[in-house]
């Protein structure tokens, strides 16, 4: 049975109706339109879709929509401000960390939660956080320059 | 095909590097991948597929899932009957060569031959009915023999992969050139190896889908697929539900990789296109991940016997061996691998003899086809470790040996007495493999390793150096199309039926327009992989598409080009010499002011009721291009690195990785070096981590991302890349293909300095996929041997 | 691969819970990461018609330092684990095992009391808690008791948890100052399964000599266990190199290693002695 679910993504209200086994990364994509987050394995190990929930990334495939309600989720859509791209998206572009581009935005949720964190973390913690993403194209050397930068470039911000 | 002028040698875009124009976009998540597609009202499908390596099909009982709730449609291979024009997917690459009966059913009949093998389709409202309604559909099997290895399915007396065989060997014939025979005769020193190797999956982190729209409208069915090939596809869907060419339209919209799996058209696509026929309707497959363990291509396994004839002096005199292909139960697509395999051992060497007996074998595995690289990975494993045992036998450094063989760039182009598929020569026309070597070696401080090693071993670490060479033939024909249009906005479009799935496709094209056009890359946009836009096309695949959509682009844009000086010419009353495309304009060189915006051209070039064109010109500010080429050019790669063995676990820590590439002029250094690390991370998944595996029952092993391992960030090395460019004279713009050749060194690198780092044990390495399991168990083999010895 | 059809329940109350467990004949399962529970559904290797959610029983998701040990509510996370500045002077073994738990993502969102219930042999968790003497408490129709963590295990992916309990706490034992420790694991992968880890702690006397070793085998396993034979090897010993190795040497001769896909028993049993070897110099 669908029942009425209220979630909050980039600060949006979108009440929709879904069952109870729905997935908040089916919810994202199916019930608010939001396809920016993709689902890679369904099964919780490829990360691509990770999104923030109340400031920690998890993966939007191993936690129900009906979980998410009353907390604040951030999505890929809701990184840039307008027309100015996130620190980590110029990042990504200057340092040509996305090829076919469909890992991405689960490694921009994961990287901008680590970045934005009050103590940013070490080149040691960045590399094993960002092995819970797999990404086929990239051989990952540019992601990881890629949220290096941008670590810095929004603590000079 | 009339003479191209050739790229400037000194050109101002082309080269430089650049940030991508489809970056933007990506990073907002708005690209729409093919799950991305607007899809209201669309049902959606789910597949039962056989569970069996190899069964009869007793019964099927569909009345509980066609009852279900939600439910449009539950359809067998009966069910879809009427509308296709054979049981069977059309042929991948149409030959006489292979029989009708190779290429796998659109559902299955009364037999399977794989696990995986779809047999019934769900149609429902929703994926998750779909699968909850798959999961009511009643099958009976009648268990038969399974063949789970080429070796054995090659005995006469071996059970068969499918009822209809008379025999599992598909294919058995030779490569060889020369008089090998003779040559071994003769020859000072013979060394013999086996080896073994696995290449695995695609894995693109995308799965496949489709997604069929009928539009009542136009009676035309829209087909948004993943695929590497959207022209191809569109041929084969038209062929296989006899539509008529103008009520299909195939577009390719993001594709999230590809690496091959996405390099065919599938019988799940077929079965979707043929229910939104049947139902009229929209119909969405997307593959899940369980799915694309066993329903996408894989390329397993290759058993060799390889024997090498050398003078006293390691001077090769001729290969020799037998290869054993695992070709999977069906040909959805060719037996290219193989035979990429088997034409390509020889590879950068001088080899006056050579004869590879080759045998491709059904299994009742999942099909095999190719994966990045396909099949030349596994050759250049082959030769490479070969050299290395060379080396060892006559007590010769790795790279001396290696010096001694490499065809020298005095000699280039050098042909060899091969064909590839399409009858072309094989000849390396370009390139320096000697001075590849040279920077790997320096780069990797090869003078001081010897001291390194010595250090380590004094404190009980094993670190090892790997050397290894490749040469992959790019840029594979017959053809690649583009239109060059500038728009009366403004704004330039480049069509072409070439494929975007991740390797900057849309930023290479546009530079080498820009090239010529002298308009912002921001200004122009590149429509890829969409049957509506270009006639005919080819897509992605062998590494091809800079070198044949690259020079089809530079062909139209030239014309372009000349078209719009014409036309300026004859408006501001100049010659044709004194004019420059600068800025988006046609202008009077150094004098900015005086000039014509090429959106005024292309205004003017659209005509008007009876006025003659300007300055003579045909219509349109645009160009139409087909770029042929049957001979490809070689990209060639030299890596060094250098690896720590842990003795205890087995596991190997990759301290240093260093590519030296040579893929001629690069259009975009990013871009090119991001192949880079993409190939070469591929391959070290594929020599340390990537494997999968099935037990002897045909039943895969591995079908999650918990357990088939692909490489992430922790377990790479700073990877280091090194551009050695040698234009390649067989195209305009002197350009080879990047992402292959950077796999195929990877494995026999590797291996080699694990080799290496274990020197003190005695082990010899002749496998990959080898994993830490494996690395102990080869030092408890060689410690046996030695106490025996 | 869709979730298969379910109902969901988010009781207010342990009581409501066990209510709804008890009610439910063995349909329903307890959700509380659910990075485990998930993936399983999800390959539709499970099909329970009601997943009673544990996320609004208040108090499960306290860490209390006390005395008597550590006691973490049975939805603590890893990540609670990892943040928490007390916890690394209280049970620096806890925190530094806390980076083999699978990844940054699942760590937010796995629990303590999850990890259990699931019982695989090759979590981290399930073996430290059998190293160090974790006493699980546990609440049913029947009222609540505690069960001692190397009682609690009865095979790979099942204990001896009643139907219709709830783990609601666990509790390590103190962590005296100066006490020694060593956590080292094998996996293929950063954040996989142990292949084969070891944990161990022990203290010393003035002579510097092994009292009271806790050495206890993941991933080489059924479930986690003790290595009885190995801490016997040092138990009142001065460690030296020739120690380590008679001990690395009797913990791997001790284990019953499974063979799967990922590893044979033989190839596991010579992890354990790299492990083994390893943690006791790592302490």
């Amino acid at each position: 049975m669908k029942q009425p679910i209220t979630l909050q993504v980039n600060q949006n209200t979108y009440d929709i109706e879904a069952e109870p086994r729905r997935t908040l990364a089916d919810a994202l994509r199916e019930d608010c339109g939001l396809t920016g987050t993709h689902l890679g394995c369904e099964h919780g190990v490829c990360g691509a879709c990770t999104v923030i929930v109340d400031g920690d990334p998890m993966r939007a495939c191993l936690m129900f929509a009906v979980q998410a309600e009353g907390r604040a989720i951030r999505t890929v859509e809701g990184l840039a401000a307008g027309a100015t791209l996130h620190p980590l998206q110029q990042a990504f572009i200057d340092h040509h960390a996305l090829q076919c581009g469909f890992c991405t935005a689960g490694f921009l949720m994961l990287a901008t939660s680590l970045i934005e964190r009050a103590d940013p973390p070490d080149d040691q913690e960045l590399l094993d956080a960002l092995s819970s993403n797999l990404c086929r194209c990239t051989g990952y050397k540019n992601i990881v320059n890629a949220v290096r930068a941008a670590s810095v470039a929004l603590r000079q911000r | 095909m009339k003479p191209v002028a050739n790229l400037s040698p000194e050109p101002r875009v082309v080269g430089k590097r650049a940030r991508r124009i489809e970056d933007p976009s990506l990073l907002r998540g708005q690209g729409r991948y093919v799950d991305d597609v607007p899809a209201e009202h669309a049902l959606e499908v789910a597949f039962v597929r056989s569970p069996l390596a190899h069964a009869l099909i007793t019964r099927v009982d569909l009345t509980a899932a066609r009852a279900h709730p939600g439910v449009a449609a539950v359809y067998t291979a009966a069910d879809l009957a009427p509308i296709l024009t054979h049981p069977r997917m059309p042929f991948g690459f149409p030959t006489d060569a292979l029989p009708r009966n190779t290429t796998p059913w659109v559902l299955a009949i009364d037999e399977v031959a794989h696990v995986g093998e779809p047999i019934v389709m769900v149609v429902a409202d929703t994926r998750a009915i779909a699968e909850d309604a798959a999961g009511l559909v009643e099958i009976d099997y009648e268990s038969l023999p399974v063949v789970s290895d080429p070796r054995t399915a090659l005995q006469p007396d071996s059970p068969r992969v499918r009822r209809e065989l008379s025999s599992n060997v598909l294919q058995h014939y030779h490569v060889n050139y020369g008089d090998v025979n003779a040559a071994f005769a003769s020859a000072p020193r013979v060394f013999t190896e086996h080896f073994w190797q696995h290449r695995g999956l695609a894995s693109s982190i995308e799965c496949r889908g489709l997604f069929a729209r009928p539009d009542p409208a136009t009676n035309v069915l829209t087909v948004w697929s993943s695929t590497q090939m959207s022209h191809e596809l569109f041929r084969i869907l038209s062929e296989a539900l006899a539509l008529d060419e103008n009520t299909l339209r195939v577009i390719a919209p993001e594709v999230g990789g590809g690496f091959g799996g996405k390099f065919m058209a599938y019988c799940d696509e077929v079965a979707t296109v043929a229910a939104a026929m049947l139902l009229g309707r929209p119909v969405k497959w997307v593959e899940d991940r369980r799915e694309h363990f066993v329903g996408t291509i894989h390329e397993r396994d290759q058993f060799w016997a390889l024997e090498a004839a050398v003078d006293a002096e390691g001077h090769l005199l001729g290969v020799r061996g037998r290869m054993v292909h695992d070709h999977g139960a069906y040909t959805p697509q060719a037996t290219n691998v193989a035979y990429n395999s088997a034409s390509s051992v020889t590879g950068p060497y001088m080899v006056p003899h050579y004869d590879l007996e080759v045998f491709v074998v059904h299994t009742n595995m999942t099909p095999v086809a190719p994966v990045r690289g396909a099949g030349y990975p596994q050759a250049a494993f082959a030769m490479e470790r070969m050299m290395d045992r060379i080396a060892q036998g006559l007590g010769l450094d790795r790279a001396e040996v290696r010096l001694r063989n490499l065809v020298p760039t005095a000699k280039m182009p050098y042909t060899k007495p091969l064909k590839n598929r399409a009858g072309a020569p094989v000849t390396l026309d370009s390139g320096d493999y000697a001075a590849c070597q040279d920077i790997a070696l320096k780069a990797i401080d090869r003078a001081g390793f010897a001291a390194r090693q010595a250090a380590a071993l004094a404190q009980g670490r094993y670190i090892g150096l790997g050397l290894a060479h490749c040469v992959k033939p790019t840029g594979r024909g017959p053809y690649e199309t583009a239109v060059v249009r500038v728009q009366p906005s403004g704004r330039v479009s480049i069509y072409t039926g070439a494929l975007a799935m991740g390797q900057g496709l849309k930023t290479t094209l546009a530079i080498v327009c820009a090239e010529q056009l002298g308009v912002d890359l921001d200004s122009i946009d590149v429509m890829a992989g969409d049957t509506s836009l270009n006639a005919l096309g080819m897509g992605g695949f062998a590494s091809r598409q800079t070198i044949m959509a690259g020079s089809a682009v530079h062909v139209a844009s030239l014309e372009v080009r000349e078209k719009a000086l014409k036309v300026a010419s004859h408006l501001l009353e100049a010659a044709a010499e004194d004019l420059e495309l600068r800025d988006g304009r046609v202008q009077i060189a150094g004098v900015p002011g005086k000039g014509i915006k090429l959106a005024e051209i292309a205004r003017k070039l659209r005509g008007s009721p009876g006025y003659s064109m300007p300055g003579g010109v045909s219509p349109g500010l645009e160009a139409d291009s087909m770029y042929q080429a049957d001979i490809q050019c070689y990209a060639n790669a030299c890596h060094a690195c250098e690896v720590e063995v842990d003795i205890h676990t087995g596991e190997t820590r990759i301290l240093r990785y260093i590519a030296v590439q040579d893929s001629g002029r690069l259009v975009n250094p990013a871009t090119a070096e991001g192949q880079v690390h993409g190939g070469i991370v591929h391959g070290i998944g594929n020599t340390l981590f990537e494997w999968m595996r099935f037990d002897e029952e045909g039943q895969p092993l591995t079908t999650t991302f918990a357990d088939y391992l692909l490489t992430t960030a922790t377990e790479l090395p700073m990877i280091e890349v090194i551009f050695h460019e040698s234009p390649s004279p067989l195209n305009p713009l002197g350009v080879k293909g990047i992402g292959e050749a950077a796999t195929l060194p990877v494995a026999p690198a590797l291996v080699s300095a694990i080799e290496d780092a274990l020197g003190p044990f005695g082990v010899k390495v002749n496998d990959a996929t080898l994993s830490p399991v494996s690395v102990l168990s080869l030092l408890r083999g060689a410690a046996q041997a030695a106490a025996q010895a | 691969m869709k979730l298969p059809p379910l109902d969901y329940a988010l009781p207010r109350s342990l009581d409501e819970a066990i209510a709804l467990l008890s009610e439910s004949e063995g349909q329903a399962k307890l959700l509380a990461g659910g990075q485990s529970l998930m993936p399983t559904l999800a390959f539709r290797l499970a099909t329970p018609a009601l997943l009673i959610d544990l996320a609004a029983i208040p108090g499960l998701d306290r860490i209390e330092i006390t005395a008597a040990g550590v006691r973490l509510g049975a939805r603590v996370r890893w990540v609670d684990i990892e943040q928490s500045e007390p916890l690394r002077t209280a049970h620096p073994l806890l925190v530094a095992a806390m980076a083999h738990v699978a990844h940054y993502q699942i760590r937010n969102r796995g629990t303590v009391g999850g990890s259990l219930a699931h019982a695989d042999p090759a979590a981290e968790w399930p073996g430290l808690c059998v190293t160090c003497d974790a006493i699980i408490e546990v609440i049913g129709p029947a009222g609540s008791r505690l069960i001692e963590a190397g009682a609690f295990f009865s095979g790979p992916l099942s204990t001896h948890l009643a139907e219709a309990e709830i783990i609601t706490s666990i509790t390590l034992p103190a962590w005296p100052r100066g006490r020694r420790w060593g956590f080292q694991e094998f996996s293929r992968r950063r954040g996989d399964f142990a292949l084969a880890g070891i944990a161990l702690h022990y203290d010393t006397d003035a002579a510097g000599r092994v009292l009271d070793p806790h050495i206890g085998v993941i991933g080489a396993c059924h479930s986690p266990h003790r290595l009885r034979a190995a801490e016997q090897a040092i138990s009142g010993q001065v460690l030296d190199d020739v120690l380590i190795e008679a001990c690395a040497q009797a913990g791997s001769a001790e284990v019953d290693p499974p063979t799967d896909l990922h590893g044979s028993a033989r190839y596991r049993r010579a992890l354990v002695h790299a492990m083994l070897s390893r943690a006791l110099q790592q302490a």
